[in-house]
């Protein structure tokens, strides 16, 4: 769905996105991870041809961009960098406008179709009001709307979850994730661990504008050959498996052996109670925190620079 | 795109208040000019309005000679300013591109916006001015023409013109309507061009009227005589000669060569920056 070749930006001095090397596959919901100021928003627009790459290749749905972007961006859906609507026409005349720029869908059906966008975004109930007086989530929704106006084949978002309460974000994740199984590729960038680990099949983290790391989020989030256990006997667990316990607070054990199954029974059969066992995986927050420095937006003294 | 565009100019309040204060300036002017009975003697205040008392049917022309220096190019340099640089500001430009609307198609719609906005403005100040001239003034027959023209070069002693028949000042009329919406669409173009490099639809309105305002200061400065023919604003007032019988018509020629060149000069620039500009907005 989406291709990067060395793709690069450059504004003057300052490299901005360097040889990231894209690979987004058709069904994935794919989390572009990376810290503020990473470089993820000048890629997604460069996907969408509003800003020119330095050098590099990107293909979007087989079609060179920005060379054949037209053809392109009628089957995407993108909400880039937050929602904007003009502030003194109403959601539904905003959408009208939208749908009616550019290649659009038919004039006799465009009510009827905006309506059950609103809906879908949860803004069905929506009165006349101008979007100046929208709340920043029901903007948030609007911006979505606009981007599944056309039932796109890809979804370009960029922090579509901004702004949302925690049941907004809710119902936004369980609509990409309908719209997924319908079909659509889902291309997420954010910053939010949590909002990708819960959302995405596959993650590009992105740091300094490099990409650093690519891959499922399952493989990422490999197993670490340990077990969590917890216990209100923590004593005699330690006592049984000492020498393996490589971390101990208030009833949680981590331990160094990979067989939770043989280590619960081994556990359970000296009379130590189990009340919670489960093998470690890497939490997304630890693959990242490895691969990645701290964001751009944290400017520190260099050594030299020191009084 | 075009429509969609229409639409959105029609929706703006902005549209219709400055239509309406355009409107309402020569209005203003004309009701205190009716009541007093006090015109500015030939050759000070704005021109042709000391003409108006003898006949309404010239108002539409002193009324355009009102709005010209001021108004009109101040509404004009808005609209136009806020074409791209609006769209920008607000953050919709980036979702119009990706909808998408190719930046020609968009650039060629905000100028047809911006043509539409023009002509409807500098033809409603003539039509309320000629509704306002003949109930103030009444419809006389116009007997002095060049006698009566306050900015002429001419010496403006001699009543010598022939009698103008209404039909003859409505032809005249429309071709100032025509000659003051080219050279507006001069500083629209001036406009529109800022409005592709700024993200501020201020900053461009801003930057297109100090462009007219340097001009109007070169214009009068002897030192700057060898620009003076190229300056935007040189010419602008040529539109009187349509009033003069004959008909001057040299420098309404170079009036329209000048906008026009102005015109697609900036059009072409604003065309080649948008067209491959990142959009970062």
């Amino acid at each position: 769905m989406i291709v990067t070749r060395g793709l690069t930006k450059r504004y003057g001095p300052l490299l901005v996105v360097d040889q990231v090397d894209l690979d987004v596959r058709e069904g994935d919901r794919y989390g572009f991870l990376g810290p503020n100021g990473s470089g993820k928003t000048t890629v997604v627009r460069m996907l969408l041809g509003l800003v020119y790459a330095t050098s590099g290749d990107i293909t979007v749905l087989g079609q060179p961009v920005p060379k054949q972007v037209g053809k392109v961006l009628p089957s995407i859906g993108s909400l880039v960098e937050g929602p904007s609507a003009y502030g003194h026409l109403s959601g539904r005349a905003n959408l009208a406008l939208m749908d009616a720029a550019g290649k659009s869908g038919a004039r006799r059906t465009r009510r009827s179709r905006i309506a059950a966008t609103l809906d879908r975004v949860g803004l069905g109930g929506i009165d006349n009001r101008p979007v100046k007086r929208y709340s920043l989530g029901m903007r948030q929704r609007l911006g979505l709307a606009a981007a599944l106006l056309r039932t796109p084949k890809l979804l370009i978002l960029d922090e579509p979850t901004n702004g949302l309460d925690p049941q907004g974000i809710r119902e936004i994740r369980d609509l990409l994730i309908e719209l997924n199984a319908a079909g659509t590729t889902v291309f997420l960038s954010s910053h939010q661990l949590s909002e990708v680990e819960q959302l995405c099949t596959r993650v590009g983290i992105v740091d300094r504008g490099r990409l650093v790391r690519q891959d499922d989020l399952e493989t990422l989030r490999a197993l670490t050959g340990r077990s969590i256990v917890r216990t209100p006997d923590a004593d005699r667990a330690r006592e049984l498996l000492d020498g393996q316990i490589e971390l101990a607070q208030a009833g949680r054990l981590v331990i160094a052996d990979a067989d939770t199954a043989a280590l619960n029974s081994r556990l359970v059969a000296h009379g130590v109670r189990v009340t919670g066992i489960e093998a470690e995986r890497r939490s997304l927050e630890d693959v990242v925190l490895s691969v990645t420095g701290s964001g751009s937006d944290r400017v520190d003294v260099q050594d030299g620079d020191r009084p | 795109m075009i429509r969609v565009e229409l639409v959105k100019l029609a929706r703006r309040p902005r549209s219709w208040v400055s239509l309406v204060l355009l409107c309402g300036l020569p209005v203003l002017v004309a009701v205190f000019v009716a009541v007093t009975h006090l015109a500015p003697p030939p050759g000070q205040g704005p021109a042709l309005l000391s003409a108006v008392l003898s006949s309404g049917s010239l108002y539409p022309a002193a009324a355009l000679a009102i709005v010209l220096p001021i108004f009109l190019p101040v509404a004009v340099a808005v609209v136009a300013g806020d074409s791209i640089a609006g769209e920008a500001g607000s953050g919709t430009l980036r979702y119009l591109l990706a909808r998408p609307v190719g930046r020609t198609r968009l650039l060629a719609a905000k100028l047809v916006a911006l043509v539409v906005y023009t002509l409807s403005a500098v033809i409603l100040v003539a039509v309320t001015a000629y509704l306002t001239g003949i109930a103030l003034f009444g419809a006389q027959p116009v007997a002095a023409t060049a006698g009566g023209l306050t900015t002429s070069n001419i010496a403006a002693t001699s009543l010598s013109g022939s009698g103008l028949s209404p039909a003859d000042i409505a032809l005249r009329t429309i071709g100032a309507v025509a000659f003051i919406a080219v050279s507006m669409l001069g500083v629209g173009a001036i406009a529109l061009f800022l409005s592709t490099i700024t993200d501020s639809a201020l900053g461009a309105a801003l930057g297109a009227l100090a462009a007219l305002i340097t001009s109007e200061v070169l214009v009068t400065l002897n030192a700057a005589s060898a620009v003076n023919p190229y300056l935007p604003t040189r010419y602008w007032l040529a539109w009187i000669d349509f009033f003069r019988d004959p008909i001057v018509w040299r420098n309404i020629e170079r009036g329209f060569a000048v906008q026009g060149v102005y015109v697609l000069v900036f059009l072409a620039a604003s065309w080649a920056h948008f067209a491959t500009k990142d959009i970062t907005s």
